[in-house]
């Protein structure tokens, strides 16, 4: 598959961007106490455009950026995050889900692979303090408020990579089928019209 | 064709997965002045001046999404902080009068007075990066070794301790906060004999912490107020300073006291709305007079 140089830049960029923007700002707002976190949501908004592969790249890059910006423990984040970029673009290449709420469903499983994964890590990892029931909780209550905002997260995205997205059979099919296989800047009558005059003299 | 771009895609997976795995072995196995911790603290001196300006251009953004936010919470909070307020009326009547004989006792033994948080020689700093996970509690501060910021000092916030420094780069501070799991203090119960205890966060739970160790015949009542011990034992000493507050005991279940020896303490500062903070670059700056001997 071949990746247009210009569709990387706005990848990295998007990337980079989401990720300050979360700790410098999204982190340090709390909604029924707690964050949302966008990482997550852009890296499945990206997998669920760009397919498997790419969202698994993203995926690692942007989670390895968390993990440095944050100094925590290199790899953990990006582990995580491999997992939600491939699938979500794994969906996309099997099923390729029209469906408008599809990112909403989506957002709300990858913060919950994020949260339950994180969770799984670090008892791995060890704990030295007791650990509250509330951990369920509050990972529910953000699984819930990234999903009031996966969807708004899954637009920006769209709106940022969409004119640099690779070529893909797949999206070339639909958009044909979509049209009736006519160039959307023709209109129908102009195809046919020929033949109708044609046909009326 | 299709064989080689499935095989391909599973390479490129594989690939990844390994390098996440090796560097997390790696990074976890190293020590702290490691190669991964060296990189890790570059990046961090590189992109601190891109993550302070962002957090000052987004502070707008912040500040009314933070308005929003507490005016939600106010209303739950309006009941809890009348009753505080009667107990706190209370206790600051009887607390005249220990003024008035402490301030006699203090002379009596030229304790050091000056002693105050000046005195540990504060660096305020801005918060420009928050953890978003419910498990690392950590934040990112715009004062580092450059301003003479070392490693485990302590930090307090308006209301009372935030946590420690665990890493520091020219330009900017990790800190700990008392809420991470990788964080415990020694910590004294404002109750008239002063229980010493250690706090530990309930990992989870940002509003909780547990005071556990303490002497189980110890009669410890809720909104008793729990400040630093800052001991000093021979060569062995506290990372805080004496009489930082921080909070208030919020559950204290005599049979959990009596058969576990902890209470359950609510943080005096809320740390998911941390903007300024202050290093006290001088922790042990009080004079061994001063100080709390356990």
């Amino acid at each position: 598959m071949n990746v247009p140089t210009s569709f990387v830049i706005r990848l990295v960029a998007l990337a980079f961007i989401a990720v300050v923007i979360q700790v410098a700002a999204v982190s340090q707002i709390s909604i029924f106490g707690v964050s949302a976190d966008l990482s997550p949501l852009v890296v499945m908004s990206v997998g669920l455009l760009a397919g498997s592969t790419i969202g698994a790249v993203t995926g690692f890059g942007m989670g390895l950026l968390v993990d440095m910006l944050l100094v925590q423990t290199l790899g953990v984040t990006s582990l995580l995050y491999i997992a939600i970029g491939y699938w979500s673009g794994r969906l996309r290449e099997l099923r390729d889900p029209a469906h408008e709420l599809v990112p909403l469903g989506l957002g709300a499983a990858a913060t919950a692979l994020a949260g339950i994964g994180m969770a799984l890590i670090q008892f791995l990892l060890g704990v030295d303090a007791p650990v509250s029931f509330l951990l369920l909780q509050q990972i529910l209550l953000t699984v819930l408020v990234n999903s009031l905002i996966a969807l708004p997260v899954y637009a920006v995205v769209r709106r940022a990579l969409n004119p640099a997205l690779p070529d893909d059979p797949r999206r070339r099919r639909r958009r044909r089928y979509t049209t009736g296989g006519l160039s959307p800047l023709k209109r129908p009558s102009e195809g046919l019209g020929g033949s109708v005059r044609s046909v009326s003299r | 064709m299709h064989d080689k771009q499935v095989r391909r895609r599973r390479a490129v997976l594989a690939l990844l997965v390994v390098v996440s795995l090796i560097l997390l072995t790696a990074y976890f196995g190293e020590a702290d002045g490691g190669p991964l911790h060296s990189v890790q603290r570059g990046i961090v001196t590189v992109l601190s001046p891109i993550q302070k300006g962002a957090s000052t251009v987004l502070t707008p953004v912040r500040d009314i999404a933070g308005f929003f936010s507490s005016t939600f919470h106010a209303k739950a909070q309006v009941a809890q902080l009348r009753t505080r307020v009667e107990k706190l009326t209370q206790q600051v009547a009887g607390l005249k009068g220990a003024e008035i004989q402490n301030t006699q006792l203090t002379a009596l033994v030229k304790l050091d007075n000056d002693v105050g948080i000046n005195s540990y020689r504060p660096v305020a700093a801005h918060v420009i990066g928050s953890d978003p996970s419910l498990w690392y509690d950590q934040i990112t501060v715009d004062a580092g070794s450059d301003q003479g910021v070392q490693d485990q000092q302590p930090v307090i916030g308006e209301d009372g301790l935030v946590g420690e420094v665990t890493d520091v780069t020219p330009g900017a501070s990790v800190v700990s906060l008392i809420t991470d799991h990788t964080v415990e203090v020694s910590a004294e119960v404002e109750d008239g004999v002063g229980n010493v205890g250690v706090l530990q966060p309930m990992v989870g739970n940002p509003n909780e912490l547990v005071l556990s160790d303490l002497p189980t015949q110890a009669n410890i009542q809720q909104s008793q107020e729990v400040v630093t011990s800052g001991f000093r034992s021979g060569k062995l000493e506290s990372l805080y300073p004496p009489n930082i507050p921080i909070g208030v005991v919020s559950n204290a279940n005599q049979v959990t006291l009596s058969s576990a020896g902890t209470v359950q303490v609510s943080p005096a500062v809320d740390l998911r709305t941390l903007t300024v903070v202050q290093i006290l670059t001088k922790p042990h700056a009080g004079t061994t007079s001063a100080s709390t001997v356990p």
